[in-house]
Parts: structure tokens; sequence; C-alpha cells
């Protein structure tokens, strides 16, 4: 059982607050992603979880202890580093079976360990190699193996596979989570690409300058952002938002169009996801202005009413900058926003 | 100038005062050592290895090595990842720790027989404290491992912070990021220092103990200053062959002899400390 609990954790860095109070709770064998931009403070948290960095103020719980005041070491956690921290002295099989030679575990179990995590990395033919003559992608491989082969309760993660081509990456995303499922481990994996988070997540924690914006399953992040920045950050391209207008008693009028939506007295912003929108009789007038082939789709770019509005359409469709189309929103797809809050109102 | 040429050619000033000042006079000494007035021959060294007092200084100048710079590892390891470890007043304890390094081998030969001979500062301490009625000679002949001890003591004030400096210099290029790692992959703070610092440090350890042991080789004006013709170490009989003996044919010979011994214990250390290819930091 290893639950991780995070509370009330902030952490300054001089005068810069990396972290405000961060509240989590990260459920036995869940696999949880952390996702935001660069700088947002993920690898901080990941290292006060792993006890590489002291909060400032907060606790961090795993499997019902308190482990701010522990080493590392005695936390029940392995660690993969976002700069991988292969040793240069020691050869890759040496790398891989570090943890488990300061266990004191028997040489066979080693060897067995190694060789088993070395093979889903696809790096056992790099055992006798030394890091200075691996790659990137296959020392970020090393790293993670090393990680694995401790068979930990609980496995943090600092961006694994960055370094590793595209198809490669893919094949070990589905290994990775194979592996952790199988072996019940508790997972906090850090990325900062989206299709990484959505396909491996149970649940995604968007991360906004030093803030857990929301924790919520991949599909609830896509479908109902908690906040404008969720939006627009998750979403490849990101949600549409336009001013919506009060027009009384739930009804509000949207670049010319009439939506029913929440009872608010102001105003608020309509958003739409741009794979929600199709071509119809009736909608919103769209001038395309640029349009982007994709192969399945055709992702047009169009002026709504004076804002930046795209659309995700049919690829048999033909379209061509400076056409009027008609676009219409799914039903139910439309979310609102508050543009003082940034907050979601439903 | 074409690229691949410009660096012998920067490299040119250096090689030319090298063989000038170096390889020349080097030539000079071999063509002493080995030549005699009848063309190339042993007999400097057959004459410098035969003489009696070449067994007992060559074995002084090992033993010296030998109980000095192991002591002079240790502890530069020690200070230097005590060093490393503090936050505030590095600098001031680091330069602190290398005066030594500041002062010549004679003098502090000379500073530690005041704190020695018959009259020093540990004889007026002895007699102040009551251990003693009367000032001992403690570096008289009837006490060899007196003067030993001494000479060991000086050896060790000298030249430690050589090292020092070297070790303290190579732990900082160590990235964090190793110790991190070995952190949380359960290594202690005695195994961080076995499994990470040692290993990493081999380019450092390599390059402070041949300069140590190379030193070691040519101690003299300290032995001098302590231990006079108690203790007779190889430098010594070098100087005591040109200059009281006038015999510059049995210098050089010795002379060549100390420098194989140097090469011979640089192709070892070399050797003990090679770091394996791509198993650089
Ligand atoms: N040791 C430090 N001292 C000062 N500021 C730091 C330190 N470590 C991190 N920061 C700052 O804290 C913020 C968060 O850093 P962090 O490394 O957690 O970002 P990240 O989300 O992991 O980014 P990336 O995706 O680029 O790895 C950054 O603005 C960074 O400059
Ligand atoms: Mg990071």
């Amino acid at each position: 059982m290893a639950e991780i609990q995070i509370k009330n954790v902030a952490k300054n860095f001089g005068s810069y607050q990396a972290l405000h109070d961060i509240n989590l709770t990260i459920a036995d064998q869940e696999f949880m992603v952390l996702l935001g931009a660069s700088g947002c403070g993920k690898s901080t948290l990941l290292r006060i979880i792993a006890g590489l960095e002291t909060a400032t103020t907060g606790e961090v719980w795993i499997g019902g202890r308190r482990v701010d005041h522990l080493s590392p070491k005695d936390r029940g956690i392995s660690m993969v580093f976002q700069n991988y921290a292969v040793f240069p002295h020691l050869t890759v099989f040496e790398n891989i079976g570090f943890g488990l030679r300061m266990q004191k575990l028997p040489d066979d179990e080693v060897k067995r360990r190694v060789e088993r995590t070395a093979g889903l990395m696809h790096i056992e033919q790099l055992l006798k190699r030394y890091s200075g003559e691996l790659s990137g992608g296959q020392r970020q491989r090393v790293a993670v193996a090393r990680a694995l082969a401790m068979e930990p309760d609980v496995i943090l993660m600092d961006e694994p596979l960055s370094n590793l081509d595209a198809l490669l990456r893919m094949e070990m995303r589905a290994e990775l989570k194979g592996v952790l499922a199988e072996s019940k481990t508790t997972a906090i994996y850090v990325t900062h690409d989206q299709v990484e988070a959505m396909s491996m997540a149970d649940r995604i924690s968007v991360m906004h300058q030093g803030k857990i914006v929301q924790a919520a399953s991949p599909i609830e992040v896509y479908r109902d952002p908690a906040a404008e920045f969720v939006a627009s950050f998750i979403g490849n391209p990101p949600m549409n938002f336009l001013p919506a207008k009060a027009a009384g008693s739930g009804r509000w009028t949207v670049a010319g169009q009439n939506f029913d939506g929440p009872a608010s007295g102001k105003d608020l912003k309509w958003a739409i996801r741009p794979e929600d929108l199709g071509i119809a009789d009736a909608g919103f007038g769209a001038r395309a202005k640029v349009v982007e082939p994709l192969g399945a789709h055709l992702l047009v770019t169009c002026d709504v009413d004076g804002h930046q509005f795209r659309a995700v359409l049919d690829s048999e469709l033909n379209v061509k900058p400076g056409d009027v189309l008609t676009l219409a929103p799914q039903e139910g797809r439309g979310r609102w926003f508050d543009p003082e809050t940034t907050l979601a109102v439903a | 100038m074409e690229a691949r040429l410009l660096p012998y050619f920067l490299i040119l000033p250096v090689t030319l005062f090298l063989c000038l000042f170096f390889l020349y006079p080097f030539v000079l000494v071999a063509q002493e050592a080995f030549g005699t007035e009848n063309g190339f021959s042993l007999d400097n060294f057959r004459e410098v290895v035969s003489y009696w007092k070449f067994p007992i200084s060559m074995k002084n100048t090992f033993l010296l090595a030998a109980a000095v710079v192991p002591i002079q590892l240790a502890l530069s390891l020690l200070m230097a990842t005590m060093v490393t470890k503090m936050q505030k007043g590095r600098d001031l304890v680091l330069y602190i720790w290398t005066i030594p390094l500041g002062i010549s081998d004679l003098a502090a030969g000379i500073i530690w027989l005041a704190i020695f001979e018959q009259s020093g500062f540990l004889n007026s301490m002895m007699v102040g404290l009551g251990v003693t009625d009367q000032p001992v000679s403690l570096l008289s002949y009837q006490t060899p491992w007196m003067v030993f001890l001494a000479i060991m003591l000086a050896e060790i004030w000298r030249a430690t912070a050589i090292m020092l400096v070297i070790l303290v210099a190579g732990i900082g290029l160590i990235p964090k990021e190793y110790y991190e790692a070995a952190d949380v992959f359960g290594a202690s703070r005695w195994k961080q220092f076995t499994r990470i610092t040692l290993p990493m440090l081999r380019p450092s350890l390599q390059t402070a103990l041949i300069l140590r042991v190379i030193l070691a080789f040519e101690v003299f004006a300290v032995v001098a200053a302590l231990g006079g013709t108690l203790f007779p170490v190889l430098m010594g009989e070098i100087y005591a062959y040109q200059f009281d003996l006038q015999n510059g044919g049995a210098a050089a010979a010795l002379a060549i002899i100390v420098l194989i011994i140097s090469i011979v214990f640089t192709l070892i250390i070399m050797r003990a400390l090679r770091v394996p290819k791509g198993a650089t930091i």
C-alpha cells in the first residue's frame, strides 16, 4: 500500500515562490501524471516528494507515514531523473543494478532483475557499455531501467521518455504502463507531452505557475477543463473562446447565436473544442483565413466576429482561404468560463 | 594560417622553451652519467650502487614515501570532503590549510627543527609541564625513530595541501545529481564516498598522487634540516656526490636512477587509476 499525500506544500527559492499550497492525494497503484508548461514546478514537486528538496511548508505522506524528515533512501521510492544522472563510471549493468547492490541482494537476483528491466527498455545489448558511449535516448532508458529494477512501491518519473523518437516513445509508453500496472506500483509521471499524459494517466494534474489547477481523469480534463488555462493548454489545437453576452434567465448571445447557459449575472466566455464544430445550415459565420490539411482532418483557422476561431473539419471538404463557412457546435460541448476568475462556470 | 597547423604553431614557444631548459640539460646529465673517457659505460652506475650508503638511502627514501604518502592521501581526502561540504567560510579555511604550500621546504624543515631540537618548543613545553627534568636530545643517533617521526610530521605538514588543492578542485567537478541518484538508490554517506566520489575522482587522484610521489622521491631539504646525516636519502646522496665529492658522473647516474623510479611509479599510478574509455563524466 503506497498512497501519497501532499498536504499544503509550498516551496520558495529565495524570494521566488515555485510552489503555492499544493494539495494532492495519489491513490495506491494510481498512475498520476503531472502536466504543465516548462518552469511550472513539476520537477520541484517531484523532488520534494523524493526528499531531494525540502518543502518550505507542508507535509508529504507516503503509505500512511509522514516522510518529510526522512532521507530519500528511506522513503520507499525510486526515481527517474530529468537529467538521467546515469553514473558515468559504471557500466550499464552496474548502473541498473546500483540500487540492488546497495540492498546487498545476491548476485543472481541482481543479474535477473537487471536483465529483465534492460529487456523491457530494449537495452539488453548495451549492458557492458559505459554511459559515455551511449546516446541520450539510451542513457534515458538506462535511467528508467535503474528505477524499475528496484521494484519500488512508488516510482517518480521526471520526463522519462522525453529523448526518444516518436515510435520508440509510443512503444515504451505502453511497455511502462503495463509493467507498472502489473507490479501494482504507484507512479507519478512528469511530462509536458499531452498525448503522453492522456494515453497513460489514470488521473492528470495540470500545473500552472506553481499551482495545481485541475486533477482529474484525462477525459474530464479534456472535456470539462476547470479553468481557461487547462482549456487552452490541453488539446491541440486548443479550445476556442468567444465572449458571451447575457440575454436574461440563462440565455446567452455568442457572436450572434443564442445558447442556453448558466444563470449568471455577469458576462462570461463561451468555449468550444475545434473538433466539436461542423459545417451546418445555421451557425457562426466564419471567414477562413488559413487552411492546413493534416491528413485525417482539415484545420481551418477563421475569423468569427473579430475573434480567432479554429475548426477541425473533414479533409474531404474543399475550403479555401477567404471562403465563408457556417459552423455549428455539437450539442452539449460548449463550456462557460468566468473571465475574472478564469474558472469554469457550470 | 591553416587551422590544422595552428595548434602546433601555438605550442611551439613552450616546446622550444622545454627543449632548451629541460631536454638539453637532461641530455647533458645522461651523457655525464653514461659517459667516461672511453665512451659509453655503466661504471658510474656500478660505483653508485655498490657504495654502502646506497641501499640505506634507497630504503629510507622508500620508507618515508610509504609512510607519508598514504597518510597525506587519507588526510587530503578527508579535508577535501569537509571543505566541499562547508557552506560558509570555505575559502578562508582553504587558504589557511594551504599556507604551508607557500613556505619553502628548507624553511619548513627549520620550523620543525625549532620544535624538536634540544632547546626547542617541545622540550621547553615538556620541561614546563614537568614531564622531563631537563631538555632531552630528541633528534640524535640514539633515537632514529624520533628523527623519522619528525621528518614525517614535517613532510605531512608541508605537502598535504598540494594534494588537497587538486582534490578539492576534482570533487567540485563531480555533478551534484550523481549524489542525488545515489541517495535515492540507497547509498549511505560512506557508500557515496567509495562508490561515487572515489571513482569519479580518479583523474584528480592520479594527478595528485603522481605529483606527490615524485616529490616524495625528491625529498631533501626537510631531511637535511631535521636528520642531517642521520637519515640519508637519495637526493642527499646526489648532493653529496656533486658538491662534497665533486663526482659529477656519479651524481648524474644517481639522478637518472631517481628519474627511473619516478617514471615507474608514475606509470603504476596511471595504470592503477585508469579510467576506462567511455567512463568519463
Ligand atoms: N534550485 C533552484 N533555485 C532557484 N530557483 C529554482 C531552483 N529550482 C527550480 N527553480 C525555479 O522553480 C521553477 C520551477 O522549476 P521546475 O524545475 O520545477 O520546473 P519544471 O516544471 O520541472 O520545468 P521543466 O518542464 O522545464 O523541467 C522555475 O521557475 C525554476 O527557475
Ligand atoms: Mg522539470
